[in-house]
């Protein structure tokens, strides 16, 4: 009965066959597919903007750290020996990244030098001025922290610190980080149950076809590679127009920063500089929700 | 080969469908396996194909043991069966060579072998110029004889047909029973399970009886005998 020709029997990997079958199935159950492909974008675009938030906030509050010093100011009253111990003293706190002593003189330097017409404040006595040391920290997190510590040692008649901003920039990064950690989970957990329900509909519509590959001898494998193919290009396609509306959304945004001056406060990257990873991040997200969905579908039909 | 040894096999439910069933088809027989609804037939098809497991005994099919085949095995235990069902399962929106390729691809056949195979195969079953018709566009004798030669496409050891002719008139019922004769005497195993009284008379092959889950008959050469003892 070998007539006709000789049957192999290899387990060849079909990947035209699989492919096409793939999209076959999507177009088949079109409006579910959209509704798979519009989830994972809505998922992929909150968790793309909490994230490029957070990233910027990170890079804000990392220029804020290069930048940032309080000044503490050191008791009139002591000798250069005491300014040095104190100096020493200061450096020895935890979270102080560097310190220098500043003497009234160069302070006064330092002011006039911030103002385009030095005349106005030429004679100021340096007397005006005080010997200070400028202080440096580590993590803008513990800014509060280091100050109180720094206030604390005698010698330090004050301090002038400008923590605000610095909280400002962590919280923005705690709180976006977060709110993006949080909906990403939700969002999803969404997604994979629409496009579980998806890649369900088309096992359902094909269970005949299922149960005939399987008594026939199909593989495991070979019935689920269309369907983990389906699951695949959906979560692409929902990856690469969530990475499009989010290039577009981003670059407006950028646009508005740029126009309104606020650049300089905000100094916001470009989509430009970030928009590999971001594009990576997102089709592997596509591709993992997609690829898991259909993977949860498709192992009760396999039980023929 | 088949042999079940001293099988049983109850169900969740509590049902006994086999109950200490003995039988050997050797390679190149060709078997009747009758009996009333509910005899017990559809469980021994069902632990042939290994839909269902023994739940005491061994079941043997050409060279596996099913008692402690591992689930990766099953698929190519069950590529040495072609199975033909009584309501044909073709797959209505692909055409008639579309549902060999889908078949033939299974095992990982190249295009190469399904241009040169479903030809002859279509031939054999007499259907060798309704390779682009789809089913629901052929008569219930046609469909069945695509389930033959879907069944016999990827040229299996041995075809299991469980009621291959019920959807079938008389005179349809005897061209198909034909056919499995033909194919039987080119080397197939067929193990056909069937009602039909007249067809098992005319053919005068080897009869096996089941009753009640047990075995009731086994004669070559028999004829359907089993109202005799209802």
């Amino acid at each position: 009965m070998s007539g006709g020709a000789i049957i192999s029997m290899k387990n060849r990997f079909n990947f035209g066959y699989f492919i096409t079958e793939g999209f076959r199935s999507i177009f088949a159950h079109g409006l579910m597919s959209f509704a798979a492909v519009c989830m994972i974008v809505a998922c992929l675009l909150i968790m793309g903007s909490f994230s490029l938030v957070a990233i910027n906030a990170e890079r804000m509050l990392s220029q804020a750290e290069d930048d940032n010093e309080f000044l503490a100011f050191i008791d009139e009253t002591y000798t250069d020996a005491q300014i040095r111990q104190l100096q020493q003293q200061v450096a020895a706190v935890d979270n102080v990244a560097s310190v220098n002593f500043v003497t009234r003189e160069e302070a006064k330097e330092n002011y006039l030098g911030d103002y385009e017409d030095e005349g106005l404040y030429a004679n100021i006595p340096d007397e005006v001025f005080r010997d200070r040391l400028s202080i440096h920290v580590v993590d803008l997190e513990q800014f509060g922290q280091t100050v109180a510590a720094v206030e604390a040692l005698p010698g330090v008649a004050g301090i002038r610190a400008m923590g605000e901003l610095a909280q400002g920039f962590v919280t923005v990064r705690n709180v976006a980080s977060a709110i993006a950690l949080a909906l990403v989970a939700i969002l999803a957990a969404v997604s994979l149950f629409i496009i579980s329900n998806t890649i369900r509909l088309a096992t359902f519509a094909r269970r005949e076809e299922i149960a005939i590959m399987k008594m026939c001898g199909a593989t495991n494998s070979f019935v689920r590679w269309p369907f983990a193919f389906e699951g695949l290009m959906l979560g692409l396609a929902g990856a690469v127009i969530a990475f499009f509306l989010q290039w577009g959304i981003y670059a407006a945004i950028y646009r508005a920063v740029v126009a309104n001056g606020a650049i300089g406060m905000f100094p916001l990257l470009s989509f430009g500089a970030i928009w590999a990873p971001v594009l990576g991040v997102f089709l592997l997200a596509g591709a993992l929700i997609g690829a898991c969905g259909s993977g949860f579908a498709i192992r009760r039909f396999l039980q023929v | 080969m088949i042999r079940l040894m001293d099988v049983f096999k109850e169900y969740d439910n509590g049902t006994k469908a086999l109950k200490g069933i003995n039988l050997r088809i050797d390679d190149g027989e060709f078997v009747f396996l009758v009996g009333p609804s509910g005899s017990g037939k559809s469980t021994i098809i069902k632990l042939l194909t290994a839909e269902v497991s023994a739940t005491q005994g061994r079941v043997m099919v050409n060279g596996y043991n099913l008692n402690n085949i591992r689930q990766w095995q099953i698929p190519y235990m069950r590529r040495t069966l072609g199975v033909i069902f009584q309501d044909f399962r073709l797959i209505e929106k692909k055409t008639v060579r579309s549902n060999l390729e889908f078949v033939m691809r299974i095992i990982g056949a190249s295009p190469r072998e399904m241009r040169r195979r479903i030809p002859y195969v279509l031939d054999l079953v007499g259907l060798g110029d309704k390779a682009d018709v789809y089913p629901n566009e052929m008569s219930g004798g046609e469909q069945q004889r695509v389930a033959i030669a879907r069944a016999l496409i990827n040229n299996p050891q041995m075809i299991i047909a469980d009621e291959p002719t019920g959807n079938l008139d008389p005179q349809r019922s005897l061209e198909i029973m034909t056919l499995l004769e033909r194919i039987n005497s080119m080397g197939t195993t067929m193990l056909v399970v069937t009602h039909e009284k007249e067809l098992v008379n005319r053919f005068s092959k080897r009869v096996v009886a089941i009753q009640n889950g047990e075995l009731a008959s086994d004669e070559r050469g028999g004829y359907y005998q089993y109202e005799k003892s209802v």
